[in-house]
């Protein structure tokens, strides 16, 4: 029995140079030299800075621009580092609300979210995604019926034709793979960058 | 619901069904140390491994000593992965410079690790430097994935041996399973993701200037090495705190395919070692068959739930129907690129197993739809289940199975050609009541502690769902959390930490006894008298058993959970504050 302690240790130690060094320093190489884009966070530049990620969600909050979900992402709070205050799409600390289906303040929010949406578009259903915060705060995308909502808001403050963000939005939506596979898509900030491109 | 969801769920289930086969015939040459196409390669790596660490491969192990070798090694994973995050800020590979991790995170984050948990009362992206994340988290992806399989590996030979006292070589077992196994099909997988966006770097963290002009810091690392590992290895902890719903960690539906695939195929896989090495594939297709009843019976609920509109939105004029532009359904805490068709399979997929990886918050599901999750682990996570786990704990339920059969017929039961005597059908019990003692216990203990119930995030019903589900996962080894419950202070570190324990070594200790037990008796050969293992009635008998059990042991706290808020929520009630 107390033989098999000698292996248990060298064992770990052999183990972490092969599985915990070895592998994920060489798929890191591996990585940068045949996929260095995808394998550096698919990042966006513009005129040499970095933007974003393709991947990563990004606030937008000026009515020029479409808007992402709403995100339950925080920071710590600079007046008192033991609280955190919110802050939506803090890519560095992704969470969901996590707020259960009966919980007032998930209603609360909803209702608060609801009437500002309802200004914009009024008379129009609310997409679903529009007024939930997704599972990492992060979601780059928004449905369709989403991006739809918001074209009477950005047609106004951007004084462009209505059925042009249409063929806009339609151009960017991401159809599940085959058809089948996913849902169907847009990502906002892909769409917010063609949308800077329309004259 | 959508047709698109049912066919994404039905090409998922095809592509299981489809690789158990071959995916088994490999494992059972490997386990059995056969010439593989490997070899050529990693048979040097192999000899290298027992030479460095003094072991002989021809060595057969007692039961008692595979446990003890089992124990040693979880000893020695914990001190190594302890000592990392504490000391973190002193070693390299840490750009953020993430400091040494508190000592109760620490302690319950390599419990949570060692015994194929990773539940993460930690933040990935806030906490843990790459060192940490490489050399500590993404070995014990590894290493204790493998000792799952290496338990299993140990019951199934007490099935097949006769008249033996040994049940096999666990450090042979740990080696084989880790290099011709788990390391190619990781370093493939690890590619294919990278390929299709998941990051792998060891830079810092990214600052963008967002067309807004705000900044955004942009956490990244090497994530794709681990993410194959985390799924492949049903671990589940997330490099990042939001697991498998950051898009850094699953990007996009063919990512998200080919994880769900990785969580379930080796499980599958080890139904079919299971018969290739009794000799009898239908054996294994049997236990196949019961547990992907179990698995559709299981999404088909959470997929009807997730598919309906939470009914306290419509007062705001929220359309959640699915139409052509959107999926509706309820979205809170669900990526639009998974819907609630991907998620609710991902839900199902990654509680039957004891993975844990999340695509979307559980703790934002439906009541019913959060019930499934919690239900698929208190059966004891049987379906397809951990690797390795998932067979063991199912053998337990066939034994119960057999020995009911044999009561009702009043003839001594056997399985596989093995009498199931006095001991073995009273370890198994001992087995399978520990997991009850447990999640029951600990949850009764965190509801009438303030400590307990200061964790809560949401008041009512759900908030006992919050305990019961950290508790149920904890002791399934499984990982994935009703979240909002705030589970990293001394109290929730350490009684879940008690739970993983009781959960991995409570349960495998007599499952390993019966393995010995098992390996010494005569083979039996099949009588007129012998109940046919393979047929329908048994999967039926065995579905039973099953449900029954799970079905008497957590009705009451179900009921009292997910069960009252559904009704609750159907009434219109919300419950403020926590």
């Amino acid at each position: 029995m107390i033989r098999q302690i000698r292996p248990a240790i060298l064992m770990i130690i052999v183990m972490t140079v092969i599985t915990g060094l070895v592998y994920p320093l060489g798929m890191t190489g591996l990585a940068q030299l045949i996929f260095p884009h995808q394998a550096n966070g698919s990042l966006i530049e513009k005129d040499g800075k970095v933007i974003g990620s393709s991947l990563i969600g990004q606030n937008f909050t000026s009515d020029k621009y479409f808007h992402p979900r709403p995100s339950a992402t925080t920071e710590p709070d600079p007046k008192d580092p033991t609280k955190t205050i919110p802050s939506p799409y803090a890519a560095d600390n992704s969470t969901g609300s996590n707020l259960g289906p009966t919980n007032q303040a998930l209603i609360d929010r909803v209702k608060a979210d609801a009437a500002k949406l309802a200004k914009e578009n009024p008379g129009s259903p609310i997409p679903v995604d529009l007024i939930t915060t997704s599972g990492s705060g992060l979601d780059p995308d928004i449905t369709p019926a989403a991006a739809m909502f918001q074209v009477p808001r950005v047609a106004k403050a951007r004084h462009l034709d209505a059925d042009k963000l249409r063929a806009l939005i339609d151009a960017q939506t991401h159809a599940p793979l085959l058809g089948i596979l996913g849902e169907a898509r847009v990502n906002v900030l892909e769409l917010n960058l063609a949308l800077d491109g329309v004259k | 619901m959508t047709a698109t969801g049912w066919i994404e769920i039905a090409l998922f289930s095809v592509i299981i069904i489809a690789l158990t086969r071959p995916l088994g015939g490999y494992m059972t040459r490997v386990f059995a140390g056969e010439r593989t196409f490997l070899w050529p390669v990693l048979r040097p790596v192999e000899r290298a491994v027992y030479w460095c660490c003094g072991i002989d491969e021809k060595e057969e192990q007692h039961w008692l000593t595979y446990a003890v070798a089992i124990l040693f090694f979880s000893v020695a994973g914990f001190v190594t992965l302890y000592a990392l995050q504490r000391l973190q800020w002193y070693l390299p590979f840490n750009p953020q410079g993430q400091t040494g991790v508190a000592p109760d995170l620490a302690m319950n984050t390599s419990v949570s690790f060692i015994t194929n948990t990773n539940w993460q009362a930690y933040g990935g992206e806030t906490t843990m430097g790459y060192l940490v994340q490489m050399a500590g988290l993404t070995v014990h992806n590894f290493v204790s994935a493998a000792t799952g399989i290496a338990m299993a590996l140990a019951l199934i030979r007490g099935f097949v041996r006769r008249e033996a006292r040994t049940v096999g070589n666990f450090w042979v077992d740990l080696t084989r399973c880790t290099l011709y196994i788990l390391l190619p099909i990781s370093v493939v997988g690890a590619l294919v993701l990278i390929w299709l966006g998941i990051p792998q770097n060891l830079g810092g963290y990214t600052e963008a200037t967002t067309l807004e002009g705000a900044k955004q810091l942009i956490a990244q690392g090497p994530v794709a090495s681990q993410e194959i590992i985390k799924e492949l290895g049903t671990n589940g902890g997330g490099f990042f705190n939001a697991n498998s719903a950051h898009p850094f960690e699953n990007p996009n539906a063919v990512t998200n395919l080919i994880e769900m695939v990785a969580i379930f195929s080796i499980g599958a896989g080890l139904t079919n070692v299971l018969g290739r090495m009794v000799k009898d594939e239908r054996q294994g297709w049997a236990i196949f068959a019961a547990m992907g009843l179990l698995f559709l019976a299981g999404v088909a609920v959470c997929y009807n739930s997730e598919a309906q509109a939470n009914p306290a939105l419509a007062a705001f004029h929220v359309d959640s129907a699915p139409s052509a532009a959107q999926a509706g359904g309820n979205m809170e805490g669900k990526e639009v690129r998974f819907g609630p068709a991907l998620s609710a399979l991902w839900a199902t997929v990654t509680t039957d197993t004891s993975c844990g990886a999340v695509n979307s918050m559980h703790d934002s599901y439906l009541p019913i739809g959060g019930m499934v999750p919690m239900v698929n682990m208190m059966l004891g996570e049987v379906i397809f289940g951990g690797v390795g786990s998932g067979l063991y704990g199912i053998l337990a339920f066939a034994i119960v199975a057999m020995f009911v059969a044999g009561l009702m017929v009043g003839r001594t039961p056997e399985y596989l050609g093995k009498k199931l005597e006095a001991k073995e059908v009273k370890m198994t019990i001992l087995a399978l009541l520990s997991l009850p003692l447990s999640i029951l216990g600990w949850t009764a203990l965190a509801t009438i502690l303030s400590a307990g119930l200061g964790g809560i995030a949401n008041a009512g019903p759900h908030g006992f769902s919050e305990i019961l589900y950290a508790y149920t996962e904890g002791t399934a080894n499984n990982g994935s959390a009703f979240a909002g419950l705030s589970a990293n202070t001394l109290f929730y570190n350490t009684t879940i930490a008690a739970a993983m324990l009781i959960g991995r070594f409570i349960f495998v200790i007599p499952m390993l006894a019966v393995a010995g037990s098992l390996a010494q008796k005569k083979l039996l050969p099949p009588s007129a008298g012998t109940f046919p293992t393979h047929s329908p009635q048994f999967v039926g008998l065995l579905v039973g058993v099953i449900l029954i059990i799970g079905g008497l042991t957590y009705f009451p706290a179900v009921a009292l959970g997910p069960v009252t808020e559904q009704v609750a929520m159907n009434q219109g009630k919300l419950y403020a504050g926590p």
